[in-house]
């Protein structure tokens, strides 16, 4: 029995009433819980000695719009070649829950990586939000790396972290505005900079980039990885 | 009573000691720090968004450009991600190879940090020893890629091709005579292999060197000994990993703890500070140089003794040879499918973690089961590093911000991504 899953086994005994999923794969445990339970059971991760989770390596953000969508949808074919590099509005509506995405609309996924250096484990929480109701309480008071992560998360993603100390943008620009690792984003993004030589200053416009999708995104299923 | 106000005062972005484009707001009472703001973001390129849109392969050359001192390492964690997710095996001489690139490149950046914090500390004369190391380290870069710096040279599956039989030459030119250019190409006369092994037993020396220098430089420990002292259970806290905990007094290290790849059949130790103070974290960098000559000098006697493939015989992953390619129907396809529409990794999530010369470098990986990452998540160290200055600096003075700030080894291509 390898370590992941005598851990896996371990957290359904003790967290039985609040864990909403525990997979273990590739020998990393993930729990998903509700955002109302985080921060007890945070507490208890870290302090118990069965766990002992005293490092938070990472915290991040999955934004599951676009989950098991294809850009490539070949249903015709002309003399000009097929149709393809489909690029629609994105919904979440069109998304086909798997075991990895999140159900019922659940837009975001706060994913937390922790580290315990006395058990040598490792292990991943996912927090499910949907995008009417961005908000989870902050760990910074458990974790106190978890500072400048939640503020990462809060920039590019939009997720309110309550309680936290000093919740500002820290990556993008001073005055940004919308939340740039989004799936709704584009990637050339909204606004470019230049200066301006007649105004003499330095001038933001909307941005006259042609988005272009260079190799679609393909989603093939292999036998051999079942 | 005058009312005294603390001052002010914005430090960079374009402050040769700011390693980079930080702006630093500090706040000063006297010339004593009472708070420090970090401003990041400078750099920030959104790699995690770009390499959503493009094939798994197309995006290795990315992973350079993050930690852009320590550039097979970034590499590493992002091919053994998709490696994980993949399931593919990887054949022992690409993993000797990987394991001996990865300490060329902890070399690489322990000597660029020195350099940079004598240069900060006013010790001038160290940038240019170790920059003098470097350039034989980048020329085995440059050897096996064709570029010295950023190098896309790990691949899912293996690395790009095998070590070369032959160095690159120096040319005579107006600058340098016939005879100067051979006494420097005497050591480049056999394979990459032989190079390094040369380098390997010369490199001890030069450690020496810089070691007289310093370690026992009077105006060197007044400026590091004592300075932004963190003790154990704080870096713990504060989510420190490699040297900056290792400074600290945890015996902490993947390479032992969690090996990957082939560390768990070579010898080494991990060196462990004892107060935590910039002064420690020189001195464990220091070793660390000494511990990955070690490992390199292991790397290099199996590799004489065992050739092999270096690419996994997995064909969805890793391109045919150019004479199949050429005669089989098969590995034309499969060379054609790889380089048009790259291969799909199964679904699921995975973090892959590697002792980066400066920590713990993650890589979260989640995939849908297409050819492009769904989301990629770059775990850099000195981002966590980076986020405590404010709690190392508070108390001390001006100078000591940069000795401090010089002691994380920030880069900013990995904070800001």
């Amino acid at each position: 029995m390898t370590e992941s899953v005598t851990l896996a086994i371990h957290l359904r005994e003790r967290f039985s009433g609040v864990l909403v999923e525990c997979r273990e794969a590739q020998d990393e445990v993930t729990i998903v819980l509700a955002a109302a339970d985080l921060k007890e059971t945070c507490l208890a991760l870290r302090d118990e000695p069965a766990f002992e989770f005293k490092q938070l390596m990472d915290v991040t953000v999955v934004d599951y719009l676009t989950y098991g969508k294809a850009e490539w949808e070949t249903q015709s074919a002309t003399s000009e070649g097929f149709d393809r590099a489909v690029s629609s509005n994105p919904s979440l509506a069109d998304v086909v829950a798997t075991g990895w995405s999140p159900s019922e609309k659940e837009r975001f996924s706060v994913v937390y990586h922790l580290l315990s250096l006395t058990n040598n484990q490792r292990l991943r929480i996912k927090v499910n939000l949907r995008e009417v109701d961005l908000v989870i309480p902050t760990v910074v008071n458990i974790w106190p790396s978890a500072n400048w992560f939640e503020r990462e998360a809060y920039d590019l993603f939009g997720v309110f972290f309550t309680d936290h100390p000093d919740l500002r943008r820290i990556l993008t620009d001073y005055g940004f505005v919308g939340h740039p690792f989004r799936k709704d984003f584009p990637l050339s993004g909204h606004v470019e900079v230049r200066y301006d030589a007649a105004q003499g200053r330095v001038i933001y416009e909307p941005v006259d980039i042609e988005p272009r999708i260079l190799v679609p995104k393909v989603i093939r299923e292999d036998n051999q990885y079942k | 009573m005058p009312e005294i106000k603390s001052y002010t005062l914005n430090f960079g972005p374009q402050h040769p000691a700011a390693h980079g484009v930080l702006r630093l707001i500090l706040e000063l009472d006297g010339e004593i720090v009472l708070n420090a703001d970090p401003h990041v973001g400078l750099l920030h390129r959104a790699t995690e968004k770009l390499v959503e849109t493009k094939p798994y392969n197309q995006s290795i050359g990315y992973m350079d450009r993050l930690d852009y001192v320590s550039m097979m390492c970034n590499e590493h964690a992002y091919v053994l991600a998709i490696e994980k997710l993949l399931g593919v095996q990887v054949p022992e001489r690409a993993q000797y190879i990987r394991v001996m690139f990865d300490e060329i490149t902890r070399i690489l950046n322990h000597l660029l940090w020195l350099g940079a914090n004598g240069l900060d500390l006013g010790a001038m004369s160290m940038f240019l020893y170790t920059f003098r190391e470097r350039e034989d380290l980048m020329d085995c870069y440059e050897a096996v890629s064709g570029a010295r710096m950023h190098a896309t040279y790990y691949r899912p599956g293996g690395v790009h091709r095998d070590l070369p039989m032959r160095m690159p030459q120096y040319n005579a030119s107006f600058a340098r005579s016939e005879r100067e250019v051979n006494a420097m190409n005497e050591a480049r006369q056999g394979s990459l292999i032989d190079f390094i092994d040369d380098f390997a037993r010369r490199f001890p020396k030069c450690i020496d060197e810089y070691e007289t220098l310093l370690t026992d430089n009077r105006i060197w420990k007044q400026r590091t000994v004592d300075i932004g002292v963190v003790s154990a259970e704080r870096a713990i806290q504060l989510g420190f990993t490699g040297p900056m905990l290792r400074g600290s007094g945890v015996a902490w290290d993947l390479r032992k703890k969690q090996p990957y790849e082939v560390y768990d059949k070579l010898q080494f130790e991990i060196p462990v500070g004892k107060n935590g103070d910039c002064y420690d974290r020189y001195l464990v960098r220091v070793e660390e140089m000494r511990q990955s000559n070690q490992i390199i000098q292991q790397c290099v006697d199996w590799l004489r003794e065992n050739p092999g493939p270096v690419l996994a015989d997995h064909h969805k992953v890793t391109p045919p040879s150019r004479v199949n390619m050429k005669s089989n129907m098969e590995s034309l396809i499969h060379h054609f499918k790889l380089f048009t529409e790259g291969f799909c990794v199964p679904e699921g999530e995975v973090y892959s973690a590697i002792e980066h010369p400066k920590g713990e470098f993650g890589i979260y990986l989640v995939s849908d089961g297409a050819n492009k990452p769904y989301r990629l998540k770059v775990r850099a160290a000195g981002f966590s590093h980076l986020a405590s200055l404010n709690e190392m600096c508070r108390g001390h003075m001006l100078a000591d911000v940069v000795a401090i700030l010089s002691s994380q080894d920030i880069v900013f291509g990995e904070i800001d991504r």
